[in-house]
């Protein structure tokens, strides 16, 4: 609660510098349509102006906001202007990567703590495979798997899972091993065989760090899931609204679409927040 | 040995020794002698490759040399599977070529590669990673100095960290032009919030003793900062570094997608995926492969010379 004052603060701060921007960036085009008409500008004419054009360089915050309200609320969910639509498309691509990512990541990560070799093979090219960028590769991904009869959301939920294992494997690495020499000796003497060590031991521990490790993986599987879409020819989704966007000039489309992933984002980030504080408190893990 | 005890003592070999009887036998039943034939190399080579490690990791040797072959001999055994998978089963080279015909176009199309690696990474990502971090060191300094806009910049910094900035791109190639410095600005954009949240995160993690010491030799805000607090940030700030250092090259690459002069990593990739031309976009993964590793090792490099005090840093070595 003591955050809240600063925060609002900052964010107060931050509109202010957007609406004093965008004065600034479509002032130019506002005096340029003015001269063509033979017209002089007052400074309230030019805001007014600047705050209300049709393809703005920066939107005002309430244009961005008017346009989500338009395509969320005012069109059916079904329709292709719909806002809603789009966002479920990603979101579906991002839901269906971010499984199969934690899936291969948990995998991975029981295959590293419990096989020597798996540790010592696997896992320094787990860490360089993150330096590759994957981003810049998804088209041709994309593009393969099209040529291969593959097509639609699962593309897509490739990029995102290889974008999402990663965080997994190294906090789930890192929580497998967190059990101290002393808890592991203690399973030892009470005979447990290495199964009931894993599902007794092991894994509680190591849940707050796999619920630090799916937040990263779901931002991640997002980013995944919008690049994903760019190559498809913006077809639908939100990355396809802000290709479109671009190519259109379009920016009010883009910014809107920029706001839905931002909300998309934060909505399941912090899903995984609230069950996070469940669960953890189910197992008398928080403090 | 038996299989039980297979199983217990090699679990990987055994996993790996059914799914390859498994599937040769899969092939003989539905295609034919020559691919079963095929698999038969691709897991021959597989637990080939596994056995070797398994055989290095258990020989008492030096742990440096072990962490450096074992990881090599497993990469060996992956480039050698994807040539003979590709190879032995026909694949076309549309959809994916094998190494040797990736090593072969690297080798031909040097001076493309060059030209995209300037435009790309040394124009494009390196700039926009040295102006966003200064920017974010500078800020987090400021930010670290009143408590007040601590607390109302760090929770909105750890959000926007979360979002997918990489959106913002079309806008800034509005802005900025299709050129590198647009390329530049999605980077500065990218790494910003990362590096800063982690060095204001560092600049916090000074004890209260160490403080108190500072005051007792009289020491003020300038010299408790560059004496006690920027030291002890640093394993944070090089953190912070890394994560940018990625983020740098997908930037300025995913930048390229929304429009380039006619240059670029990205551009090239996007170009010859459409081109059918997979051999070049290989070879340009190559390239940013080889510079993300150099990048984010010369970061580590740097890490270890300036923060050799730090535990996490003096552990192994030696």
């Amino acid at each position: 609660m003591r955050a809240v004052v600063p925060v609002l603060t900052v964010v107060a701060v931050i509109v202010a510098i957007w609406y004093a921007a965008a004065v600034w960036l479509n002032a130019p085009w506002a005096r340029d349509m003015a001269a063509r008409q033979d017209r002089e500008l007052g400074a309230a004419e030019l805001v007014v102006d600047t705050w209300s054009q049709d393809k703005p360089k920066l939107p005002a915050p309430h244009q961005v906001v008017t346009e989500l309200w338009e395509t969320t609320v005012e069109k059916s969910v079904t329709s292709k202007r719909s806002l809603v639509y789009h966002a479920w498309v990603t979101l579906s691509a991002t839901l269906a990567g971010f499984g199969l990512g934690t899936a291969l990541g948990f995998a991975l990560a029981v295959g590293i703590v419990y096989i020597r070799v798996m540790d010592m093979s696997v896992m320094p090219w787990v860490i360089a495979s993150q330096t590759i960028p994957i981003l810049a590769i998804a088209p041709m991904i994309i593009v393969v798997l099209n040529a291969v009869g593959v097509s639609g959301l699962l593309p897509k939920a490739v990029i995102s899972m290889y974008l999402s294992f990663f965080p997994v494997v190294v906090g789930m690495v890192k929580g497998l091993r967190s059990p101290s020499a002393m808890q592991l000796d203690q399973m030892r003497t009470w005979n447990a065989t290495s199964a009931q060590e894993f599902v007794k031991l092991r894994l509680p521990s190591s849940m707050p760090y796999l619920f630090a490790s799916l937040k990263i993986a779901m931002a991640a599987s997002l980013v995944g899931a919008i690049v994903g879409e760019l190559p498809t020819g913006a077809v639908a989704g939100l990355g396809a609204r802000l290709l479109a966007g671009s190519y259109y000039g379009q920016t009010i489309q883009i910014w809107s679409a920029l706001f839905m992933a931002a909300a998309v984002a934060a909505a399941m980030v912090g899903l995984i927040g609230v069950l996070q504080r469940v669960t953890l408190r189910r197992m008398g893990l928080d403090r | 040995m038996t299989a039980r005890a297979l199983v217990s003592r090699a679990p990987l070999v055994a996993f790996q020794i059914a799914l390859g009887v498994a599937l040769v036998a899969k092939g003989l039943v539905s295609s034919g002698v020559g691919t079963a034939l095929v698999t038969l190399a691709l897991f021959a080579v597989w637990i080939g490759g596994t056995l070797l490690n398994s055989w290095l990791a258990a020989r008492p040797g030096v742990l440096r040399f072990k962490a450096f072959a074992i990881p090599l001999v497993f990469g060996l055994t992956l480039l050698a599977m994807w040539e003979i998978a590709v190879r032995g089963y026909g694949v076309s080279t549309v959809i994916l070529p094998p190494p040797s015909a990736i090593a072969v176009r690297f080798s031909h199309s040097l001076p493309i590669l060059w030209e995209d690696f300037v435009q790309t990474v040394i124009k494009g990502a390196l700039s926009g990673f040295v102006i966003g971090c200064v920017a974010a060191l500078v800020t987090a300094v400021v930010v670290d100095r009143f408590d007040f806009l601590r607390r109302g910049l760090l929770p909105v910094g750890n959000f926007v960290a979360a979002l997918p900035i990489i959106g913002i791109a079309p806008i800034l190639v509005m802005w900025f032009g299709f050129d590198w410095q647009s390329k530049a600005a999605v980077v500065v954009v990218m790494v910003f919030f990362p590096m800063l949240v982690n060095t204001v995160e560092g600049l916090h993690d000074t004890s209260a003793m160490q403080r108190d010491l500072m005051r007792t030799y009289a020491a003020g805000y300038w010299t408790t900062l560059f004496k006690l607090r920027l030291p002890a940030a640093m394993p944070f700030i090089f953190n912070g570094l890394k994560i940018a250092s990625t983020l740098a090259l997908i930037g300025a690459i995913v930048a390229e997608f929304f429009g380039s002069p006619v240059r670029g990593m990205g551009f090239r990739i996007s170009t010859s995926v459409g081109l059918l031309a997979l051999d070049l976009v290989w070879a340009e993964i190559v390239v940013a492969a080889i510079a993300g590793s150099a990048f984010y090792g010369a970061i580590a490099l740097l890490e270890k010379a300036v923060t050799f005090w730090h535990p996490s840093q003096r552990g192994h070595g030696h």
